[in-house]
């Protein structure tokens, strides 16, 4: 799978997709392939604050649980209530309709720093 | 993933990589945890037929006037009642009745006894049996002679008929044959850790590249796909199938594990006796016991078990059970509380989530004929 260009990336294996003060938060292609069958997707309740680098989160497969950690900072707006009753989602379209997570941005900034498609791909090119 | 220290390589490696297999570090080998997806490859295995590179196991060779006696010296269940042919499961144990590990036993001859111990065991076990050898007996590490495949699954014997003239039917439940499996010498037993009809089948390195192509293309009919060690893990635990390190360890005997059916007090003197003796008349103070979910969550491999909200006891494998539609688990917990029906909490990332002790095996095959 080829990693969309309008994400930005974390070495965690996250993405941000950022539209003015939104930022949409999921896990990436290679993060559900490494995990494998995903059967819980723990998510924070709107309103929730959070801090970039903290835990949003976590996503159980068969095999491990595992933190996800947020790319940015923000408030909670939105969480994608469809992954409570099809985790399984998440192995399926993990960069599209299996996004956890969208944030109103307290630093829209912070995504700058974040890894390119290219650089990502070549990460985990580089880490498998 | 950067690795410090090399990890060892089947030689079914090249294999599992061309075929898109996930590798992992498993005890310092690098092994294949799943190739289509873990569930996908536990339902096949279930309902059809799975292949596994089994050839970490370790092996290790027995011979001589006294094998017999040495081999019941060292493990707990009585290698003396073993017919040509039949392999038996059983505990290497240390003086104070902990497992040094579990393992596979195989009568071969009547001065010849085959070994399939744990992989990363193999060299501790090695010794240990070595150490304790005062017998006319010569023990022989011969992990480098064998890489192991095991076919498991409702069409496994129907897959593996087709390489070989052993007739496999006439091979019972922990039974074995040497004969050849295309072509080249193997060692044939109807043993497995899937809780399914199969076979696992020990053969030479050089020749199983060529053995497990065949194998895929011989269970091609029936849809065969080859399997990684998280299929394996979790087929193994819903038939309740201890693995060391988890279940089993130095610290535990196989009375609390509940494996007392490979404990043959009776046999004479073997290493352990004592302490196991003993444990007997006192009785044990924890004992290992199944569980299952009710509350939402995962109880996994050493996560706390709580009774009335006190610590009791510890998770040793948990995890969703494919076959069962429930998360599953095994645990200690005080011999007292040990009971089904009684209600438990897990604590799953320091929330209790309620579960309760159920009987086991979670999962039992339909008898065949």
């Amino acid at each position: 799978m080829s990693y969309p260009e309008d994400l930005r990336y974390t070495k965690e294996h996250e993405w941000v997709r950022v539209a003015g003060d939104v930022g949409t938060i999921g896990i990436t292609d290679h993060a559900q392939k490494e995990l494998g069958d995903i059967v819980y997707v723990d998510l924070p309740k709107v309103g929730a604050h959070i801090e970039h680098g903290k835990s949003l989160g976590s996503v159980e497969s068969v095999k491990a649980v595992s933190d996800i950690y947020s790319p940015v900072s923000g408030e909670v707006t939105e969480v994608n209530e469809i992954l409570a009753q099809a985790p399984e989602k998440l192995n399926q379209d993990p960069h599209g309709a299996a996004w956890l997570v969208k944030l109103r941005l307290s630093a829209p900034d912070e995504a700058k720093g974040l890894l390119s498609a290219a650089d990502y791909q070549a990460y985990v090119g580089a880490e498998s | 993933m950067g690795q410090s220290v090399a990890l060892k390589r089947t030689p079914l490696y090249a294999a599992h990589v061309s075929m898109g297999a996930r590798m992992v570090d498993f005890g310092g080998w690098e092994m294949p945890v799943q190739y289509t997806g873990l569930v996908d490859e536990h339902h096949t295995v279930r309902k059809a037929v799975g292949l596994f590179d089994v050839s970490h196991m370790g092996e290790i060779e027995v011979r001589g006037p006294e094998a017999m006696r040495l081999v019941d010296y060292v493990t707990t269940n009585a290698a003396s009642r073993l017919h040509i042919g039949q392999a038996q499961y059983s505990g290497l144990l240390y003086e104070h009745g902990g497992f040094v590990d579990d393992i596979l036993v195989h009568k071969v001859t009547e001065q010849h006894y085959f070994l399939c111990v744990n992989a990363a065991n193999q060299e501790k076990d090695f010794e240990h049996i070595r150490t304790a050898n005062n017998f006319d007996a010569e023990v022989d590490f011969a992990s480098d002679r064998y890489a192991q495949i095991a076919v498991q699954g409702p069409l496994a014997r129907r897959t593996l008929q087709k390489l070989t003239p052993v007739d496999l039917s006439s091979i019972g439940y922990y039974w074995f044959r040497d004969g050849t499996v295309s072509g080249v010498p193997a060692r044939i037993a109807r043993t497995g850790y899937t809780g399914e009809d199969g076979f696992e089948i020990y053969v030479a390195p050089d020749e199983s590249p060529r053995i497990w192509n065949e194998l895929l293309e011989a269970g091609r009919e029936f849809g065969i796909k080859p399997c990684g060690l998280g299929a394996r893990n979790t087929l193994r635990l819903e038939a309740k199938m201890a693995l060391y390190g988890h279940e089993i360890h130095a610290s535990t005997t196989p009375f609390e594990a509940e494996l007392g059916w490979i404990v043959k007090l009776d046999k004479g003197e073997f290493i352990g006796r004592a302490a196991l003796v003993k444990q007997k008349e006192q009785g044990v103070r924890r004992k290992l016991v199944g569980f299952e979910m009710r509350g939402r969550g995962i109880g996994r491999d050493g996560y706390e078990v709580r009774c009335n909200g006190v610590a009791a006891g510890w998770v040793t494998s948990g995890s969703p059970a494919p076959s069962l539609n429930k998360n599953v688990g095994l645990c200690y917990l005080p011999a007292g509380e040990a009971r089904p029906g009684r209600k438990i909490e897990v604590m799953v990332r320091n929330q209790p989530v309620e579960a309760e002790i159920v009987g086991t095996p979670f999962y039992k095959r339909a008898k065949t004929a």
